[in-house]
């Protein structure tokens, strides 16, 4: 018996148990989710401790100096060591705006796809397990949305909003609007996960079991399916967090997204691409690897995580 | 105490219906005109192979599918016609016991909580203590230890699941327990341990079975009376002793004889061909195909179930014009 | 000589938590034309015993140890393209689940003709002419229809049917089947062991036999071997076994079945479960479930003697 229930102090139960399950195990003999999972905390610890971090405050316009517009790094002739990735074109500090822009970015992500799940498992749900017209209607709905891109989607309504209500109350209201948007454009996906999963779990008899003795619908569904159903949620969570990081930086790009005084790593991509070709590469370059980096982990944490809640793939060893 | 008359199903086959034209299309007729009826404290067992429709009749009597025809009556009370909440009462009196033991138990529940849950539904009116109190004392009665609790499904065997399912169903304190082959997913030695909680659970809370088994050698030790079912219909319907020494339909004895039994030679006796699909049933005797006696009623006209002793009914002709 | 030889076979897991021991040491023999029947529950290993012959064993699983002789040759030391040439074409194998063996989107002509095909070079019309000649000795209808009818067409006996006469298709020696009728309804069960009693009969095809259920055993085999945990715990003539068992455990088993008691009286049941790899008891491993055991039951293992594997019964 290789992990024996030796009590160590420094192994408490909830360690021992995670390393023992199946997710802490795989983990624990896989270099590159490793590595990933190392990367993404790093990521995820730099945004929520930006304020901290940060050398300077980007949102304060009094830390910002047009003099010190478009510094290199520090690692290139004639920088200012003063700022480590150099400055942009109105002379804020890049790691300082790379740092909130990163926090903006993952904020963004996170609660847009948990909009996403919220309403793609509640209409997955609802059509799974009542069935009839109330499946057709909903998956139907689903359809005509999934026809539509959501970057279209997402263009016209930020679009419309803005010329509708100025550009002041849509600065203002961006971080919202863009979960909002990219929220809804994307449920269709979690709900025909969460649909195939209840169907099969509704194949099962303590389901059955669950009817004759009485219980009602929503009982069933929410206490009884729906913690079954849930493992291929996470598996999409992953890439959905990818795709709504993405979403976001393209549209950020476009100059639907986040206003440029308040950066996210799209906008900061966007806003340094203009001086590209005036030699200012980092600029766009620097907030760009941070995007590819964040979103290249994010999924490769999520191929793992399939890999490993699939059961047809998993094996005892 | 429980009546079925005239029962039928029927699951149409999708994409056959032509709607503009009227035509309802194909349809399985997995029961087809059924009638049952079992008496307080005895264990009705329904026996038939594959495909007989003996498991879509536990289902429709434990009203998890509504018929298509036909009456269900639990005691004097009409039972097919009730609907979400009027059946709530009835869901305590008539419990069900499932074949797949690992299928069976929500795999995120502990046992406690699987068992726990039915009671609090049921019985608000006891305390938590009362409630804990009542589920230990229904587990012991099934052989499961109550130190089991905090366990998952997945730790236990398909025995000791199965008993959990049982104690599942027996916490409510039903009068039916309709059974659809509670012990054929499990190995020869569990099989008997289950068989002997459900026999023990008979004798001392007084249960009425509706027992669903392909396994006619169970049924001559469990069952108080067997209906054998073929192709959505019942062909005998007797005492089980009276069935094991004395089967007259050609179906049933045909099914006798093939049991693989562990003393002595046996001689099956063949059924040519092979069980027609229930999309398209036999015109007349469904068994007629297969038949060893079957002639030109048998063909064309439906055979009735018709007392033969006092108890033992049979829809042959071949048995009735005595040509057995 | 014997057809087939088992020595010692050993055959382990290995989990996470270590290796563990699947088959632990189990021999047997099997005359040409003989039927061996080998009996036991879920979990006692007698499917990895099938596998292993044709070291079929998927990983984890593999041979630790032990001899395979079949016709004077080790199967466990063979190469796996030496294997391939004893697999399907001397030995044949069926297995429980028809539908699992037969590929859907092959009709069973070809499936047929590819079978034969990588095991000899007849000619196309010769190798139609055996496969017609096999479903035939089948008793399957009209064999000439039924070549070009895909798996999904036929019914579970007659799928089972033309897995046998696939696995009949090159005059093997040996047969391997593993639960050849859990699968089927009682009538088509009778039907289909009475086939293969009477290939095995008519053929002097020998017979390996896996199975659960005593009654087929018993109407098939001529001699049955108990497995339990990984161990032959009973070897003897099936005739000699029903009437008299000798181990604590086989004799458990028979009086469990239904037709043993009085209807409406309680069974008699074995208490407990079979333990799983992972928590094996110490000396024999029936010991927690068993009526007899005494002390040295519990801390050593007794070594099959006489047929039998145990303290109480061996003397």
């Amino acid at each position: 018996m290789g992990i024996a229930a030796q009590s160590r102090w420094w192994q408490p139960r909830w360690w021992q148990r995670w390393r023992s399950s199946p997710l802490g195990h795989s983990l624990g003999r896989d270099r590159i989710a490793q590595v990933a999972l190392a990367v993404l905390l790093l990521m995820a610890l730099a945004a929520v401790f930006a304020p901290v971090l940060a050398p300077f405050d980007p949102y304060d316009p009094r830390s910002i100096d047009i003099m010190n517009s478009e510094l290199p790094p520090a690692w290139v002739d004639d920088a200012d060591p003063q700022f480590v990735l150099g400055t942009d074109a109105q002379g804020r500090d890049l790691l300082s705006a790379i740092l909130y822009g990163l926090r903006v970015s993952l904020l963004i992500g996170l609660c847009a796809v948990m909009l996403q799940a919220l309403i793609g498992i509640t209409v997955g749900l609802s059509a799974g397990y009542l069935g009839g017209r109330v499946d057709v209607i909903l998956m139907r709905a689903a359809d005509i949305q999934l026809s539509y891109s959501t970057m279209m989607v997402a263009i016209i309504v930020l679009a419309v909003f803005r010329t509708a209500f100025g550009a002041q109350l849509y600065s203002d209201l961006a971080v919202l609007m863009l979960i909002l948007v990219i929220g809804i454009a994307e449920w269709p996906q979690y709900a025909r996960t969460v649909r195939a999963s209840v169907l099969a779990e509704k194949q099962k008899e303590y389901i059955d079991a669950a009817q004759v003795l009485g219980y009602g619908r929503l009982r069933i569904m929410f206490r009884h399916i729906l913690p079954n159903a849930l493992s291929p949620v996470f598996v999409i969570s992953t890439v959905q967090v990818a795709n709504a990081i993405i979403s976001e930086a393209s549209l950020s790009f476009l100059g639907l997204g986040m206003p440029v005084n308040r950066p996210s790593l799209g906008s900061l991509i966007s806003s340094g691409f203009e001086y590209v070709f005036s030699g200012s590469w980092w600029m766009t370059v620097i907030p760009g690897l941070v995007l590819v980096v964040l979103v290249l982990v994010v999924n490769v944490l999520g191929d793992w995580l399939r890999d490993v809640l699939n059961p047809r793939l998993y094996k005892g060893s | 105490m429980l009546s079925v008359r005239g029962l039928a199903k029927r699951f149409p086959l999708a994409g056959t219906r032509r709607w503009w034209r009227g035509d309802e299309g194909l349809a399985v007729h997995a029961v087809n005109g059924v009638d049952l009826e079992a008496r307080r404290g005895e264990a009705l067992c329904v026996v038939g192979e594959s495909g007989c429709g003996k498991s879509t009749l536990a289902r429709l009597v434990a009203r998890l599918i509504d018929p298509s025809a036909g009456e269900i009556h639990l005691d004097d009370q009409r039972i097919d016609t009730l609907h979400g909440r009027e059946l709530w009462p009835l869901r305590q009196r008539v419990q069900m016991i499932f074949q797949n033991p690992y299928a069976s138990l929500n795999p995120r529940m502990t046992v406690q909580q699987t068992l726990l849950e039915p009671v609090r539904l049921h019985r608000s009116s006891l305390s938590q203590s009362e409630a804990q109190e009542h589920i230990e004392q229904v587990m012991r009665s099934v052989g499961v230890d109550p130190s089991w609790g905090a366990r998952y499904p997945h730790e236990f065997s398909g025995g000791q699941r199965q008993r959990i399912s049982i104690a599942r169903a027996l916490s409510v304190s039903p009068e039916l327990v309709i059974a659809d082959e509670p012990i054929s997913a499990l190995d020869v030695s569990i099989q008997a341990q289950v068989l002997n909680v459900l026999m023990e659970a008979q004798a001392s809370a007084s249960l009425t079975y509706l027992f669903i088994t392909h396994d006619l050698s169970v049924v001559e030790h469990f069952g108080d009376r067997v209906a054998v079912m073929y192709l959505g219909r019942i062909c005998e319907l007797a005492p089980a002793r009276s069935l094991f020494s004395g089967a007259r339909h050609p179906y049933t004895q045909a099914l006798l004889s093939a049991i693989p039994r562990i003393r002595g030679q046996h001689q099956p006796q063949k059924l040519h061909g092979e069980v027609p699909t229930p999309v398209h049933s036999p015109s007349g005797c469904v068994f007629h195909g297969r038949c060893p006696l079957a002639n030109a009623r048998c063909r064309e006209q439906i055979p009735v179930l018709r007392e033969t002793q006092p108890g033992h009914t049979i829809a042959c002709h071949a048995v009735e014009e005595g040509r057995d | 000589m014997a057809l087939l030889e088992v020595r010692d076979l050993v055959v382990e897991f290995g989990l996470r938590e270590g290796a563990s021991m699947a088959l632990d040491g189990i021999s047997f023999a099997l005359e040409p034309g003989e039927r061996l029947g080998i009996v036991g529950e879920s979990g006692a290993g007698k499917s990895v015993a099938a596998f292993s012959i044709l070291n079929l064993l998927s990983a984890p699983g593999y041979i630790a140890s032990g001899q395979i002789i079949f016709d004077g040759v080790d199967l466990a030391s063979l190469s796996e393209s030496a294997l391939r040439t004893v697999r399907g074409r001397r030995i044949g194998m069926i297995f429980q689940d028809p539908m699992m063996t037969l590929n859907p989107v092959l009709s069973i002509g070809e499936q047929m003709l590819e079978c034969l095909r990588a095991h000899s070079n007849c000619s196309e019309s010769e190798a139609r002419h055996i496969c017609i000649e096999r479903l035939r000795q089948v008793q399957i209808p009209s064999p000439e229809q039924r070549l070009r009818q895909y798996p999904h067409e036929l019914s579970g006996g007659m799928r089972q049917r033309v897995i046998i006469a696939i696995a009949l298709l090159l005059d093997p020696q040996l047969i391997i089947a593993d639960e050849p009728t859990t699968a089927l309804d009682v009538t088509i069960q009778a039907e289909i062991m009475q086939l293969l009693r009477e290939l095995c009969d008519n053929e002097g095809v020998a017979l390996l036999l896996i199975t659960h259920d005593l009654g087929v055993v018993a109407q098939l085999t001529h001699r049955t071997m108990v497995l339990y945990a990984g161990r032959v715990v009973e070897q003897a003539e099936t005739a000699a076994l029903i009437r008299a068992p000798r181990h604590p455990y086989t004799r458990g088993l028979l009086d469990a079945l239904p037709e043993r008691t009085e209807p409406g009286r309680p069974l008699n049941q074995i208490p407990g479960s079979m333990p799983g790899l992972q928590s094996m008891p110490s000396g024999c491993a029936f010991h927690p479930r068993c009526n007899l055991a005494r002390a040295r039951c519990q801390s050593e293992s007794p070594a099959l003697q006489h047929g039998v594997a145990c303290w109480e019964a061996a003397c």
